[in-house]
């Protein structure tokens, strides 16, 4: 399978504190592929830099051979790399339907100008905008919340609108910041189902994640960061194998002092 | 309501406004009220742009800035140019979104009180350079600004010189509210068109709507050129009825005004402002008679609205329409 992202040798510093350093790995195309790593390993910065949101300090992120360091989020978003986030950020005074309907800007091939005016094409945008939102609200299990407030949502519930929101910009890598947080057994269990589902949509899917089974369960292959710098990448068996991963979580005997 | 009944309201109500209400001002006799609606109309205008900017999510007290650099405008035009005044309301208009864009790059980063506080300054900035530029006279002003001129188009004249007219009073009033209704209209059709939905994502998240692909920086420099274009022609259209322009014409109370026009009306309704305008003004005078206590009664009233109606005039639904939809 081809590399769909290639990130090399990326380095973020924030004044005197290296969040990330010289990471290097890459992404094939259609894989599931998990970013872990203890609090503060700078997963989130590294999220952060692959969508735009930060600008790296040294290093880049190419998509599909192309650089993406550097450009605005919203170019990021159009050429296909999209993030949702960490928090439940979503439109919270719109309803679920809405908020998907409006996360399919991306797709609008009218201009603004158009649809002030209610051109054809922008006519035609809205019809197909329309149709594609109660699809991704049918896949991901919405429909009963289809006209409610997107604030009233369950929390698990939530989480599916974030993932619905990403979909709708047709995304071709989609970052999903911590989907199973907070999640109960039986919500988790769902939600690894649509993330599977995500991917099987063609998409490929990039995860920082802290529930080590789902983790586990889902993921092609794993990246393993600490202290900002990939420590370990590979299989989830290879990884669960990896001394160096076990010492990062599990902390390790200090000879020094004979513990 | 159905689009059709729609419509016929939106017919019935801009029909009363044009011929309706000079029907009754001329059997009362009271055309003192036309200067009043006059203003109203206006004001709503200029207050329709704020209500934009909140409509993304900036709190703006900073129109007063712009109506005053749109009057400047207009009047050093008419004035030192010659420029036909009917020339001048969209040149106004176009300079005050030019110069927004160009304030708005920077500021426009700032959120909440921040850019509230700079939006504030803006104003009185505003102000301040019209005392000290030589262009705009300083505290003398530009006084004896000639009455609108005709408009003729293939020798057919469409709009008759000011000066000539019996009333002109009725013509101010004429023109204002044609202006507020193609703005009103403008902005209608901008909020439930999918535009209105983008002003929306940005002011419920930024962040996410930039990772959707709304080119965040252009959209909120749009809505505050558009804002700011209103604040403009509004300006203008007062210097032409004041027929003088003084540092003094747009103050921060006014900004502040503007401000409060959109919050007594409803931030979520596209005709609060021009409600809340209305209100206010009235409100005012209507209060007048109270002396001293005028300003004291007034924000008492004000306190107790925003407390009872947060989100503004327009959300109270009548019972029998709640009935209705049970």
């Amino acid at each position: 399978m081809k590399d769909i992202l290639e990130i090399s040798n990326l380095t973020k510093r924030f004044g005197g504190l290296v969040a990330n350093n010289n990471i290097s790995f890459a992404v094939k195309e259609r894989e599931i592929l998990s970013v872990i790593g203890p609090n503060g390993a700078g997963k989130s910065t590294l999220f952060k830099l692959i969508a735009s949101f930060l600008h790296p300090t040294s290093g880049e992120v190419r998509f599909r051979g192309q650089r993406i360091s550097g450009l605005a989020p919203h170019k990021v978003a159009r050429m296909g790399v999209v993030r949702t986030f960490q928090e439940t950020t979503i439109f919270k005074s719109m309803t679920v339907r809405e908020n998907i309907v409006i996360a399919h800007h991306l797709r609008s091939r009218a201009s603004l100008a158009g649809f002030f005016l209610g051109t054809s094409t922008a006519q035609q945008d809205e019809e197909e905008f329309a149709r594609s939102a109660d699809e991704i609200i049918d896949f991901l299990g919405l429909g009963a919340y289809r006209h409610e407030m997107a604030s009233n949502l369950p929390h698990g519930h939530l989480r599916a609108l974030g993932i619905a929101i990403g979909l709708a910009t047709n995304p071709q890598v989609l970052l999903l910041d911590e989907p199973f947080a907070g999640m109960n057994q039986e919500e988790t269990k769902r939600a690894i189902e649509i993330v599977r589902g995500v991917r099987d949509r063609g998409i490929t899917v990039l995860l920082v994640e802290h529930d080590m089974p789902a983790v586990m369960n889902i993921s092609d292959r794993i990246v393993v960061l600490n202290f900002g710098e990939k420590i370990a990448e590979g299989t989830p068996k290879e990884i669960q194998e990896n001394p160096k991963v076990i010492e990062a979580y599990l902390g390790v005997e200090d000879t020094a002092i004979g513990i | 309501m159905t689009a059709r009944q729609k419509l016929g309201w939106v017919i019935a109500s801009v029909a009363f406004l044009l011929v309706g209400v000079p029907l009754l001002i001329s059997a009362t006799g009271r055309t003192d009220l036309y200067y009043t609606l006059t203003t109203v109309a206006l004001l709503s205008i200029i207050s329709g742009g704020v209500w934009l900017t909140f409509y993304i999510g900036r709190i703006n007290i900073g129109q007063g800035a712009f109506a005053l650099i749109g009057g400047y405008v207009s009047a050093i035009l008419v004035t030192q140019y010659g420029v036909s005044f009917w020339l001048t309301l969209p040149l106004a208009g176009l300079f005050c979104a030019v110069v927004s864009i160009v304030i708005g790059l920077p500021i426009l980063r700032l959120r909440g009180v921040y850019f509230a506080m700079v939006t504030l300054t803006m104003t009185e900035v505003a102000r301040l350079s019209a005392f000290a530029l030589p262009i705009t006279n300083g505290a003398k002003g530009i006084v004896n600004i000639p009455l609108p001129g005709a408009v003729t188009l293939f020798g057919v004249t469409i709009i008759p010189d000011f000066a000539t007219l019996t009333n002109p009073r009725l013509a101010f009033y004429i023109t204002s509210v044609v202006m507020m209704v193609v703005c009103f209209a403008f902005l209608y059709r901008l909020v439930h068109s999918r535009v209105g939905k983008i002003c929306q994502s940005l002011q419920q998240n930024e962040e996410l709507a930039s990772s959707i692909g709304v080119n965040i920086t252009y959209m909120r420099i749009l809505a505050f050129a558009v804002s700011s274009f209103l604040g403009g022609i509004g300006g203008a259209m007062f210097a032409a009825i004041a027929q003088s322009m003084y540092p003094s014409s747009f103050g921060v109370q006014d900004s502040v005004n503007f401000m409060l026009n959109c919050f007594l009306g409803g931030l979520g309704y596209v005709l609060g402002p021009m409600l809340g305008t209305f209100v206010l003004y009235f409100g005012w005078d209507l209060l007048f008679k109270t002396g001293d206590f005028q300003l004291l009664i007034y924000s008492s009233i004000l306190i107790v609205l925003m407390l009872v109606l947060p989100n503004g005039l327009l959300s109270i639904r009548l019972p029998v329409q709640k009935r209705a939809s049970l």
